[in-house]
């Protein structure tokens, strides 16, 4: 290393090795071999790969609920990061304070009480019968839970934050003259937008992106308890696999390996659309 | 001869109990090059702003041959600006830049939004690309050039519009010395070649002397003097100005007659003349106006107390009479020694007494003066007014 402190970095380089690199190298042999019922010992295959279709339908699941997800965030996140950061510093830090307010109640905490709200019998279908709506449309109740929609929800609700700080943080240091040159030049807001902050904001909208996109696509507690069993996603069928009844953890491994080269090439693909000045945070 | 274009009538613009432009009155003819000069804070960045419409005055008006223009928006103005730090955009190569206004889809005659013909945007990007000498710097990022070359785009890209006007805020002032020289030439030969009205900003008066066919000097929100360099140089109209443009002794003296001053109880042939009997008055003496002679034959006798030797002349501190002079000459006089000066009529500039008099012109903190001047140069950034966002956020 021709850093003279690269030696600082030692301990996480040591770190990484043995909590990322190897359990990576552990997760590939077991993807690739399978466990001979008869003989009790490992031997190589690509069983668990070819084998993997019978979970095509979650696979897609996962990914589409994941891109939903993602794309509510974008546009539910933009705006509010956008009319954040045109705002006074006050007005930033208090708003600041409150979208990360719920991030510091535990995480299982908050998935719980969206069960508790979506519920057949909770709380939003409570107060659809108090307004009369249930009478109205002549149903016992709405179903919300146990439907994608509450999974996407829940996945919304608990990782819009990561949408919103990278994107406000773009936008917050974008240079002010360079609006007033734009608009200088003949644009209007509408074209200011367009040309200058849009493009500019690209890379804070690629980190928020991969920061939604990657939890949500290997989520298992939210698909879990608001999904309602009915909405397996890849991370509970990777669950299942090791601690489940359908005990295979090389089953497991393989669907993890899959996942995970996936969201890296569409990673790829990603922020080779936003290559330019500034490079964007791969993860 | 020329006509006017932009008349500036009883602008104030003030945040609060701040003032910031008091009461400013000007006009500005077509094609000219003027240059508003001052230091930090003066309002000379405040009146640019509001020509370009970032900002709209508190009272009075803006008008543009003849119209008024208070609250028309930037984008809908015939007038374009190179901004201080360039603002030029990251995303966009040199050619996009420069392109970036010509792309806009502009009104015709019957109101209709028409886009430039691609080859026409192309022709003209390559053309003023051309006249800034950056032929062949089309494909770069912008991030990839020098200061000077960033400029220069920073000038296409607003020159490529065939504004009426270009505003021009501290634009050199990033620039290193030789840089800015040659930056000065070429930009008096954009604005001839071109025939555009120049509005330019700086608080560097070698800059504005050399540049301006006009010159308006302010100080504290207020227009101090408009003139040609020459006027503003040889003519000051008050203490102020005759510090703030190059170097001047200032002293006071009493009008005894026209043609005849009196300083330190001894009477000068002088050109000014207008003057009531016995007013008192401020008198500025040029350091390169003064002659160094014998003490038998001077006019004033003192004694050198510093020499520093500039290059082309001396700059000598001389004391008379407990008032520090500063004098440039080609002769050398020691320390300690004593001289005798002689001034010429034509060398003797007599001023009406001003909220100013007395506040410049003495030389006894000759080495901090300098240093003050230091000082400016390293901050041209105006704190005035600085809204990167129609909402006005502060930093």
């Amino acid at each position: 290393m021709r850093n003279k402190r690269g030696w600082f970095a030692f301990p996480y380089v040591i770190w990484m090795a043995l909590f990322v690199v190897i359990p990576i190298v552990i997760m590939a042999v077991y993807a690739f071999t399978a466990t001979d019922s008869a003989t009790n010992a490992a031997q190589a295959t690509l069983d668990n790969f070819t084998g993997m279709g019978l979970y095509l339908s979650v696979f897609l699941r996962s990914f589409w609920l994941a891109i939903l997800a993602t794309l509510v965030c974008l546009l539910i996140g933009y705006p509010v990061s956008y009319w954040m950061a045109k705002e006074g510093p006050r007005f930033q830090r208090l708003a600041m304070a409150l979208i990360m307010l719920p991030m510091w109640m535990n995480f299982l905490l908050r998935t719980y009480s969206w069960m508790s709200i979506l519920e057949n019998n909770g709380l939003l279908n409570q107060f659809f019968r108090a307004v009369g709506l249930l009478d109205l449309l002549g149903v016992d109740h709405i179903q919300m839970i146990g439907t994608s929609g509450a999974v996407v929800l829940g996945m919304v609700y608990n990782y819009l934050p990561f949408m919103i700080l990278p994107i406000y943080s773009v936008i917050v240091k974008l240079d002010g003259s360079l609006i007033e040159a734009a608009r200088d030049l003949g644009a209007d807001s509408a074209r200011v937008f367009r040309k200058v902050i849009f493009p500019l904001s690209l890379p804070g909208i690629l980190s928020g992106v991969t920061m939604v996109f990657v939890p949500s696509v290997s989520t298992f507690a939210i698909s879990n308890l608001l999904g309602g069993g009915k909405q397996t996603m890849l991370g509970d069928l990777i669950e299942l696999q090791f601690l489940g009844g359908a005990y295979n953890p090389h089953l497991g491994a393989a669907i993890s390996m899959v996942m995970m080269v996936v969201v890296v090439v569409c990673m790829v693909v990603m922020n080779h659309f936003g290559e330019g000045e500034e490079q964007a945070v791969i993860m | 001869m020329s006509k006017e274009l932009i008349r500036l009538s009883d602008c104030v613009m003030s945040y609060g109990d701040e003032v910031v432009l008091d009461h400013i009155n000007l006009y500005i003819n077509d094609k000219e090059f003027l240059t508003l000069l001052g230091p930090s804070g003066c309002g000379k960045t405040t009146t640019l702003r509001i020509i370009g419409g970032f900002l709209s005055p508190t009272a009075g008006d803006v008008l543009f041959d003849g119209v008024r223009i208070n609250d028309v928006p930037p984008h809908k103005r015939a007038v374009n600006t190179v901004f201080q730090r360039y603002a030029l955009f990251p995303h966009l190569n040199v050619f996009e830049n420069v392109a970036f206004g010509l792309r806009i889809p502009k009104g015709d005659a019957n109101g209709r939004k028409v886009k430039l013909p691609e080859q026409e945007i192309h022709g003209r990007v390559m053309e003023m690309l051309e006249t800034v000498n950056l032929k062949g710097f089309e494909k770069r990022p912008v991030s990839a050039l020098s200061g000077g070359q960033q400029q220069r785009v920073a000038i296409a890209r607003a020159l490529v519009n065939r504004p009426r006007v270009l505003l021009l805020d501290e634009p050199l002032g990033a620039l290193d010395m030789r840089l800015r020289k040659d930056m000065q030439n070429e930009l008096k030969r954009i604005q001839q070649e071109m025939e555009i009205t120049f509005i330019y900003v700086t608080h560097d008066q070698e800059e504005a002397l050399a540049m301006s066919d006009t010159v308006v000097v302010m100080d504290g929100g207020r227009i101090q003097q408009i003139g040609t360099p020459e006027d503003i140089y040889n003519e000051p109209k008050n203490a102020f100005v005759a510090d703030f443009i190059g170097e001047s002794n200032i002293i006071d003296g009493v009008m005894r007659a026209d043609g005849v001053v009196e300083i330190f109880n001894r009477r000068f042939q002088c050109l000014d003349k207008g003057f009531e009997k016995d007013e008192p008055v401020d008198v500025v003496i040029r350091p390169e106006d003064v002659d160094i002679v014998d003490e038998a034959a001077g006019q004033l006798k003192g004694t050198v107390t510093s020499v520093t030797f500039k290059g082309v002349h001396y700059d000598t501190i001389v004391d008379f009479y407990g008032f520090k002079w500063l004098i440039q000459t080609t002769d050398y006089c020691p320390v300690d020694s004593r001289i005798g000066i002689k001034i010429d009529p034509d060398g003797i500039h007599v001023m009406k007494k001003s909220a100013y008099s007395g506040m410049f012109g003495d030389y006894s903190s000759y080495s901090e003066e300098y240093e003050e001047l230091d000082v400016v140069e390293d901050e041209p950034e105006e704190g005035e007014g600085d809204a990167p966002w129609e909402g006005g956020h502060e930093e």
